[in-house]
């Protein structure tokens, strides 16, 4: 099971985000029972399950958008689980969003421009927000997300895999610690994944942060993470490198449905 | 453009365009006031009053950038107006500069602990609370006899750096502090609305929930531009007293507050020249129509309105603001 989850700072890795004993409920559903996660830094875990497992909800107890009933979250040791979202990101967690929420009217530079603006320390009412500094931050992002050729275009006008580059890209310029997409290739076509992926992990590569990434698509799962945490009815059923979790008979039957729910299990 | 198409992006100036604009912002001020020695007094006067509640819209239109409308501005614009006028007759402070910061200032004291309050709502409720509270300032000046009641009170001509005004010269005078003020107000807006917090503004009224994840605080912005929008509206309403030499409730009724709405849409959120335009149209159409049809001026001012809306839907600055994007882009 979890190589960190159980040895804090397991492989002589520091751990970053550590969720204890997560409970959340909506009503009478259950979205969080008994999570324990542990995230090493450095880490790219992906949160795999059907759809109302409860990924999405953990992402955004994490990111402070839903508080858990029960339970804690710690960020480098510090407790943020009543934190709001504004103090999350400050302390460096930044998030992507399934559907890529963006400025619409404004051009891409601007949207980059906005993010690096909310990102500094204080705001001015004075110094420009197209300051040379400010734009040449900017330009390095989109270079590095190939969004360069579409930056002085409205956002409303892009197809939706530039804008889920530039979503991403908006949430580096927090230079965070740990990074969370939720779905970065959801509503991408099927062509346009691998390549897509490849632009995201290699831009995040250069920041060696740690990413925790909401996935669907098992190809892009077992080839981007270095484990995998499987979701089912608000629980962890599985929680191990992809070849290992994927494989187990639980995210066969209850994820990816390679195993008829009533199957007999395999010999283990 | 169809309707349900997204505006135009709007433009962030680079340093040195912003320099220009300036430039080109104070060369226009210089102008005006020069300029304002050969006007006949009516003109004057009708441009002073354009530049004075043009300030007022000036803030609804900083309000209007975060994505809310204020229909109560009539609240700050009386109580600037009040404080002016009665630092004048009770203080004994008469210098027309300071009337006016004072005003601001007073406006400004006034909005502070409603700031907090207001940042959390918007849309129609953001309105009508804002209408709520000029209302009740309005019926609290109506009900003090102190202040004048319903009939208010007058205050007399104010000084300027310690010399009183001639009556041959004091309109001009007045005319040329109030544009001076509003001009370097003016300015000022523009340089907020091309910094990191104006630019953080617009990106509040497209997307708050992305604002607060890239760290940006959606309230605080929206209290700082509450009470910016508060002084830009005061030291509007002290430049206006000044000029009228009389102030009364009717400075903070919903109607006034209504004019200043109807100028902020006219001009668009999008350029600071646009308000000052749209202000000086609104007192030509007021000033011809009253003469030429007394009893039904509102309805000129209505169908001017329409056609407006017609043929600008998204404000006068559209006219260049919109020009200038596509020419950026070309």
């Amino acid at each position: 099971m979890n190589p960190v989850a159980d040895t804090p700072g397991a492989g002589g890795r520091e751990v970053l985000l550590r969720a204890s004993g997560i409970e959340k409920r909506f009503g009478a559903v259950v979205a969080a029972s008994g999570l324990d996660v542990a995230v090493a830094a450095g880490e790219r875990v992906s949160l795999i399950g059907s759809n109302g497992a409860g990924k999405t909800t953990f992402v955004n107890m994490i990111t402070g958008y839903l508080k858990p009933d029960t339970g804690s979250i710690v960020l480098g040791g510090r407790d943020i689980t009543r934190l709001d979202p504004r103090a999350i990101t400050r302390l460096g967690v930044a998030r992507s969003f399934q559907i890529p929420q963006l400025f619409p009217a404004m051009s891409v530079l601007e949207n980059m421009l906005v993010a690096l603006a909310c990102h500094g320390q204080r705001l001015s009412f004075w110094r420009t927000a197209r300051r040379a500094d400010a734009v040449a931050r900017a330009d390095a992002l989109l270079e590095r997300f190939n969004l360069a050729e579409h930056r002085e275009r409205r956002v409303a006008e892009l197809p939706g895999g530039v804008r889920k580059l530039l979503d991403i890209a908006m949430a580096l310029t927090a230079e965070p610690r740990l990074l969370l997409l939720d779905e970065p290739t959801s509503g991408v076509s099927a062509e346009e994944k691998f390549p897509m992926m490849e632009i995201v992990m290699r831009a995040l590569g250069e920041e060696r942060m740690t990413v925790l990434f909401v996935e669907h698509d098992m190809d892009i799962v077992a080839r981007y993470a270095d484990r995998v945490i499987a979701f089912y009815a608000g629980r962890i059923i599985a929680d191990d490198a992809p070849a290992v979790a994927l494989a187990t008979d639980d995210v066969r039957r209850y994820v990816t449905g390679t195993l008829r729910p009533d199957a007999a299990p395999s010999q283990e | 453009m169809t309707p349900s198409s997204p505006p135009h992006a709007p433009r962030v100036a680079s340093p040195t365009r912003g320099g220009l604009v300036s430039l080109a912002g104070v060369l226009l001020i210089v102008a005006l006031v020069v300029a304002g020695a050969f006007m006949p007094k009516w003109l004057t006067f009708l441009l002073t009053m354009a530049a004075s509640h043009g300030l007022v819209s000036l803030g609804i239109v900083l309000l209007m950038r975060g994505g809310v409308v204020s229909f109560g501005q009539g609240l700050v614009f009386a109580v600037g107006g009040y404080a002016a006028a009665l630092a004048f007759n009770r203080l004994g402070f008469t210098d027309a500069l300071g009337l006016a910061v004072a005003g601001g200032v007073a406006a400004t004291v006034v909005a502070a602990p409603f700031a907090p309050l207001l940042s959390r709502y918007r849309g129609i409720f953001f309105a009508m609370l804002t209408l709520a509270m000029s209302m009740v300032a309005y019926g609290v000046l109506v009900k003090t006899s102190a202040l004048g009641g319903s009939d208010g009170f007058n205050m007399g001509r104010p000084t300027l750096f310690g010399q009183a005004l001639p009556d041959a010269r004091a309109g001009h005078v007045l005319y040329g502090v109030t544009i001076a003020f509003a001009g370097v107000l003016a300015l000022l807006a523009r340089t907020y609305f091309d910094s990191t917090r104006g630019l953080v503004t617009q990106a509040v009224r497209e997307n708050e929930l992305r604002v607060e994840y890239l760290g940006g605080s959606v309230r605080e912005a929206m209290s700082i531009n509450f009470l910016l929008a508060a002084f830009a509206g005061g030291s509007g309403g002290a430049l206006t007293v000044m000029s009228l030499g009389h102030i009364d409730p009717n400075f903070s009724y919903w109607t006034t507050s209504g004019e200043f709405v109807f100028v902020a849409i006219l001009a668009g959120w999008q350029s600071v020249l646009a308000v000052f335009v749209a202000s000086t149209l609104l007192e030509v159409v007021r000033s011809f129509s009253s003469l030429y049809f007394p009893n039904t001026w509102q309805l000129s001012l209505g169908v001017f309105l329409l056609l407006m809306i017609r043929f600008l839907p998204r404000g006068i600055g559209s006219l260049w603001v919109d020009r200038g994007a596509k020419g950026d882009r070309a």
